[in-house]
């Protein structure tokens, strides 16, 4: 009984906060508006019952998602999101090795410290975070002050509420995902292996390539899945630092959300996105699954 | 020590700057005397006086660290329970479903949970306020404590538990003397993270809010989309502040746990 009440709570707070509200989503993305506001048509009659259940499938359509191939916002909003997600994950992959190389290959004494420095901004607001780029950013601002001072640039550059924007917001706030998993992978990593590869005749160079690479290759999977499933569907970046020509499917759902009020067309978007995502959720989970097994 | 070569030392010094630099400039101007957050006009704390006298502020704060306060724990709590569940309670129907309906909102884009919540407070008719964003937040924040407390207890000893059983403790109590004070440091860990994720969350709440109730991150946000102001820079600072503060002190606290921990082992492995 105890054991029965141990898994049920939880149980049940998660299937009616979680998995209720996507039936819910998946059933709005199928119905009409009516009057752009609930009851969404069809509505379940339970009264009717065998009959009720059959005519409430039978009006559930894919006008939504027939709705969204039409308007050429939506795929491109999906494209460009997977494209600024694909590119700043490798921006963040490559600023992030070199500093999880720098920080596994310190002394050991001091390792710690660095740890906690990655882990400090993570624990801060992220939208304080993207927030100190807009004054960083902007025409009048730091960045474009100094470059000016310089004298590398005549006139300000125009960064803010570009896409490029949107890169260093998302590479600076998602840094830490990238960082960590490579650390741990890269301070397991026995130094043995790669005087030996260098007593074997391998340049220093190659050594990298040929045995420290490969050996972090899990932390880098791991980081990088961790920094592309979340960009794919970020929201606060693009809208603070991007501009009307950053198009994001999160931002998108957002704005026919709250601005446009259309429910239905607002699910179908999520029910896309979360088809999306689900590949490199899967992947990203069995490469979990392979490290634990690994190290178990 | 051998390969710490001055690339490394480049790497390490680019990269904080990298992760610092933003911030110390946020904190720098938000002594500034110019309203203009771009131009130093001199050292002022006005910003922060402003700050204290906006009410607006002052209750969205009040607001986030009720929800935050409330989501974190009911969320430790079941957490907590979801992690027991996960790693003791063994093979029961639906298992799959549990432990996939733990891990999907980890990775789940905010918008959609944002979203799907949304649809179902309006579905039963909740009136949306501080209750429905505590509802919200609890429920994606308690997969990530039962994450944090999972990978605690599966790495310590079940035959602790076992042994407490056998000398007659009743399960709860078993759990209560012997395991709860092995797994205290997750627990509190997952408590932290759930109240800094609840703290931080915008998305999630502004789809799950109502007019009754705003949080400091929507009050933020809508602040900052019209710009940069000194006074966010002030309220960013005073959060700055906290959060560094908070930090530093846990990881002394864990520090010297370990230390204890080190020598109560020590003291244990001594033959009598």
């Amino acid at each position: 009984m105890r054991r029965f009440i141990l898994i049920a709570v939880p149980y049940l707070w998660l299937a009616a906060l979680f998995l209720i509200p996507f039936v819910i989503v998946l059933k709005i993305s199928l119905s009409d508006v009516a009057l752009a506001r609930p009851p969404y048509m069809p509505q379940l009659d339970f009264a009717a019952g065998w009959d009720g259940f059959k005519s409430f499938f039978a009006a559930l359509d894919f006008e939504n998602f027939w709705f969204l191939t039409t308007d050429d916002l939506y795929w491109k909003a999906y494209l460009s999101s997977l494209r600024i997600a694909l590119t700043s994950t490798v921006m963040t992959l490559l600023v992030g090795y070199p500093i999880a190389y720098a920080m596994a290959r310190a002394a050991p004494e001091w390792r710690p410290t660095l740890l906690m420095l990655v882990i400090l901004p993570f624990w801060t607001s992220f939208l304080i975070r993207v927030y100190a780029w807009m004054g960083i950013l902007s025409n009048e601002g730091l960045l474009n002050q100094f470059l000016l001072w310089l004298g590398v640039i005549n006139e300000p550059l125009t960064i803010l509420n570009t896409n490029t924007a949107v890169y260093i917001g998302i590479v600076y706030t998602y840094l830490p995902f990238m960082i960590l998993p490579i650390y741990s992978a890269l301070e397991r990593l026995d130094d043995s292996l790669l005087e030996a590869a260098e007593d074997l005749g391998c340049s220093r160079l190659s050594a990298f390539w040929l045995v420290t690479i490969p050996l972090s290759k899990n932390g880098i999977i791991a980081g990088c899945f961790l920094v592309f499933i979340p960009v794919i569907g970020e929201f606060v970046i693009p809208s603070l630092l991007g501009g009307s020509g950053t198009l994001m499917i999160g931002k998108v759902l957002w704005e026919e959300f709250f601005s446009n009020r259309d429910w239905p067309v607002a699910s179908a978007v999520a029910v896309i996105l979360l088809l999306i995502l689900v590949i490199p959720i899967i992947l990203f989970q069995r490469n979990e699954q392979k490290q634990r097994e690994a190290e178990g | 020590m051998k390969r710490f070569s001055w690339f490394n030392a480049t790497s390490l010094t680019l990269g904080f700057a990298f992760l610092y630099v933003p911030m110390i400039i946020l904190v720098i101007y938000s002594f500034n005397a110019s309203k203009l957050v771009t131009v130093w006009a001199g050292f002022s704390t006005q910003w922060y006086g402003e700050l204290i006298r906006n009410e607006e502020f002052l209750n969205a704060a009040w607001v986030t660290i009720k929800v935050a306060v409330m989501s974190s724990t009911i969320a430790t709590v079941l957490g907590t329970m979801a992690a027991y569940v996960l790693v003791r309670a063994g093979r029961f129907s639906g298992r799959t479903l549990f432990s996939g309906m733990i891990y999907a909102p980890l990775v789940m884009p905010e918008v959609i949970t944002g979203l799907s919540l949304l649809l179902l407070f309006i579905g039963i008719g909740l009136d949306r306020g501080v209750l429905t964003i505590v509802l919200a937040h609890t429920t994606f924040s308690m997969c990530y404590v039962s994450v944090v407390v999972s990978s605690r207890l599966v790495s310590f000893d079940k035959s602790l538990e076992e042994a407490a059983l056998d000398l007659g403790c009743s399960p709860f109590e078993a759990f209560r003397l012997v395991t709860l004070p092995i797994i205290a440091p997750a627990v509190i860990s997952g408590w932290l993270l759930a109240f800094t994720l609840s703290l931080d969350d915008l998305v999630i709440a502004s789809f799950t809010t109502g007019p009754s109730a705003t949080t400091l991150p929507i009050k933020i946000f809508s602040a900052v989309r019209l710009g940069v102001s000194p006074e966010i820079n002030a309220l960013s600072t005073i959060m700055i502040a906290i959060v560094t503060v908070g930090v530093i002190t846990a990881s002394l606290i864990t520090k010297q746990a370990a230390v204890r921990q080190a020598r109560d082992e020590r003291m244990a492995e001594r033959p009598a």
